[in-house]
């Protein structure tokens, strides 16, 4: 079985990021892999550890700088990458789903990959929408959400993270397309070794715009502002007044 | 002696190496590596990758068991496993014995963020990394090289072994005796050590024995001795001040039967490793006490940020500011003291005054940075609700071992006359 695992270089989880401009300002940012992406590569890694994949290609759309992203891939068990260069804003801001979906598509098509791993969403853009994008595109069955992933290579249970529970899913017959959630997996560090052996391992370079897909963005970012800050709560004496409050000014009971 | 033949050669390569610069169209690339001009706290994409791993896991795996090891004054073996497969043991061991062939700046680095967190699980890598496995890198035969490179890679803790009750910084003036065999196929050890860092967990003594005491220090002869031996004695450790965790212990040797094979290089030249290995393990030293400064800071900055008096952070009252924008800027002039002294190492420059320098002050930088924190915490900085009063406890070592700080004055004095005879 063959997995391809998306990578995203997106602005670190710890960072406070600011707004100036109608966009977020990501000079001298630190970037690092998006916690899904991490997610999804270790469950690619670990089902290759149990012999159920026999390949796992790391693949990423971004500048230059996203071999460090691929790098982190490969140093956590990947076994070789693609590089899709691009320019382009990759939080949303200019590359945008629909682009990002048909370019794995393509990916998909030429390496003919069996199974398509991808986190649940990147948190710079919060979408969560190549997934299921993607799977449209080719046809495939989609999981989105997984918690926990039981594979043979042809069939996959898949238990899937919703609000109302867990629910689970069997899909009888791979390829599918499947994002990755926060209780999936916890990542392995990657040792030092291995992320000195990951700069020998093969990284393929496309660039983005040569592969014949639109890259325009579908929707128009018309405003990119901070949230309010926070109010602070107030007392109230008594249980009355917090009902009061609760129909009559939050509007949250009837 | 040997610091004249060191200059000499080190001032020959970086001649050489400056008027290649001038025919910059013949550079090579390694060339360039020497002598590149971007700032000292900017690293290559291995570093940087290198000290994010060291940095996530001690933040995440390291800290919530830094309290409890201290209590406890023992290292849980947990997190010595986790140093081994993590691949902090064996940094610049070369790929082809089991290590990751990183440079120097990058031991330091882990050295660094590791001791941000808990200087005395830094301090057992520190020692295992720049001292040990460097000197058998260094000096050791092929064999040797074989034998036991991988071991301290993969999962054999070592302590270096050279200070005894009558010789700490007079190191030259140890006791400890390593008597041939009448065919010198081995050598037996007697004596006692002291303050010997790790050697509860050592698997391996890098142990300094005299093998000719008629002929003084130059019978001074290095030996790599398996902590199995018979014949070794590790006594209780120390009840220490600070770095508590780390275990400090006299290890008595009585009869203790090496093989001549596993001299490490030469007979009567243990002298000049000792000095050799120390004269750069004393910047190790230094990033370890950068790390505890820049803890120290990790804890107040976020602290005086929150808490306030008479309606205001006292982060903005000036006189806080001004006390605390001076221990940045002495922790930031350490810092890049240190990463000078590890460039100038790797690119074979003369660097031995420098690490003395950074040293010395890096340990006083560390000292300043732990103290005022207690005093930016209030009255909490001085219970064990944080880590701060660790770090003032820890730091004081720093300008003990490695070569207290009157040793690294001489040192720096000795080289200033000889810049100016």
């Amino acid at each position: 079985m063959k997995i391809l695992v998306g990578v995203k270089r997106v602005v670190d989880y710890a960072v406070k990021v600011r707004v100036q401009n109608n966009t977020v300002d990501l000079k001298n940012i630190k970037m690092s892999l998006n916690p899904f992406c991490e997610i999804a590569v270790e469950e690619a890694v670990r089902l290759k550890e149990q012999k159920v994949a026999d390949e796992v290609v790391a693949m990423t759309i971004g500048p230059k700088q996203a071999t460090e992203t691929l790098r982190t891939a490969l140093a956590m068990g990947a076994d070789r990458a693609i590089h899709i260069m691009t320019d382009l804003r990759t939080d949303y801001m200019e590359l945008q789903p629909f682009a990002v979906s048909q370019i794995f598509q393509k990916i998909v098509e030429e390496e003919k990959s069996d199974l398509v791993l991808l986190g649940k969403q990147g948190i710079d853009s919060d979408c969560g929408q190549t997934g299921p994008m993607l799977a449209g595109l080719l046809d495939w069955p989609q999981i989105t959400f997984a918690a926990n992933i039981e594979t043979d290579g042809t069939s996959m249970t898949v238990e899937r993270e919703t609000d109302s529970g867990t629910e689970t899913i069997k899909i009888p017959q791979l390829p599918a397309v499947v994002t990755c959630d926060l209780r999936l997996n916890e990542p392995r560090y990657a040792t030092l070794p291995n992320i000195m052996k990951a700069k020998k391992k093969k990284v393929d370079t496309r660039v983005a715009e040569d592969m014949g897909i639109d890259l325009s963005p579908r929707n128009q970012v018309l405003e990119v502002f901070e949230p309010a800050p926070r109010k602070e709560g107030i007392m109230v004496e008594d249980i009355d007044s917090l009902i009061d409050k609760l129909k009559n000014e939050a509007g949250v009971i009837a | 002696m040997i610091l004249a033949t060191i200059s000499r050669c080190a001032v020959a390569t970086f001649r050489r190496s400056h008027s290649i610069r001038q025919l910059s169209s013949v550079i090579t690339s390694d060339v360039c590596e020497d002598i590149v001009h971007g700032p000292l706290t900017t690293f290559s994409e291995d570093e940087e990758m290198t000290r994010d791993a060291a940095k996530q896991w001690a933040q995440e795996k390291l800290k919530p068991l830094v309290r409890r090891m201290d209590d406890e004054c023992k290292l849980l073996p947990e997190v010595i496993e986790s140093l081994f497969q993590q691949g902090f043991m064996g940094m610049e061991i070369e790929e082809e014995y089991g290590g990751s062939g990183l440079n120097f700046t990058s031991a330091c680095l882990v050295i660094e963020e590791i001791s941000r967190v808990d200087p005395s699980v830094a301090i057992l890598a520190d020692i295992h990394n720049t001292l040990t496995n460097n000197a058998v890198r260094f000096w050791g035969s092929p064999t040797q090289k074989s034998k036991w490179l991988p071991r301290l890679a993969y999962g054999t803790v070592s302590s270096f072994a050279l200070s005894e009750a009558n010789s700490g910084s007079d190191a030259f003036a140890m006791k400890t005796t390593a008597t041939p065999s009448k065919d010198g196929s081995h050598y037996t050890l007697n004596g006692s050590k002291l303050w010997i860092s790790n050697a509860p967990e050592a698997g391996v003594f890098l142990v300094f024995a005299n093998a000719d005491p008629s002929k003084g220090y130059k019978g001074i002869t290095a030996f790599l001795v398996d902590a199995n031996t018979d014949g070794i004695t590790v006594g209780k450790p120390e009840k220490k001040l600070g770095l508590r965790a780390s275990a400090t212990c006299p290890v008595v040797f009585e009869n203790v039967k090496v093989d001549a094979d596993d001299i490490l290089g030469d007979i009567g030249q243990g002298y000049k490793y000792c000095i050799n290995i120390l004269n750069e393990g004393r910047i190790g030293i230094a990033a370890q006490q950068i790390g505890i400064a820049k803890g120290c800071l990790d804890i107040a900055m976020p602290y005086m940020m929150e808490r306030t008096q008479f309606d205001t952070k006292i982060a903005d009252f000036q006189g806080m500011q001004h006390q605390y924008a001076q221990i940045a800027t002495e922790v930031h002039a350490a810092e890049l003291m240190a990463y000078n002294a590890c460039r100038l190492k790797e690119s074979g420059l003369p660097f031995i005054k420098q690490a003395s320098m950074v040293k010395l002050y890096s340990s006083q930088v560390a000292e300043r940075a732990a103290s005022k924190t207690i005093e930016w915490l209030g009255g909490i900085g001085f219970t064990q609700d944080l880590l701060a009063e660790k770090f003032y406890r820890d730091c004081k070592v720093g300008s003990i071992y490695e070569g207290t700080s009157n040793m690294q004055l001489q040192t720096v004095a000795k080289l200033m006359q000889k810049d100016y005879s």
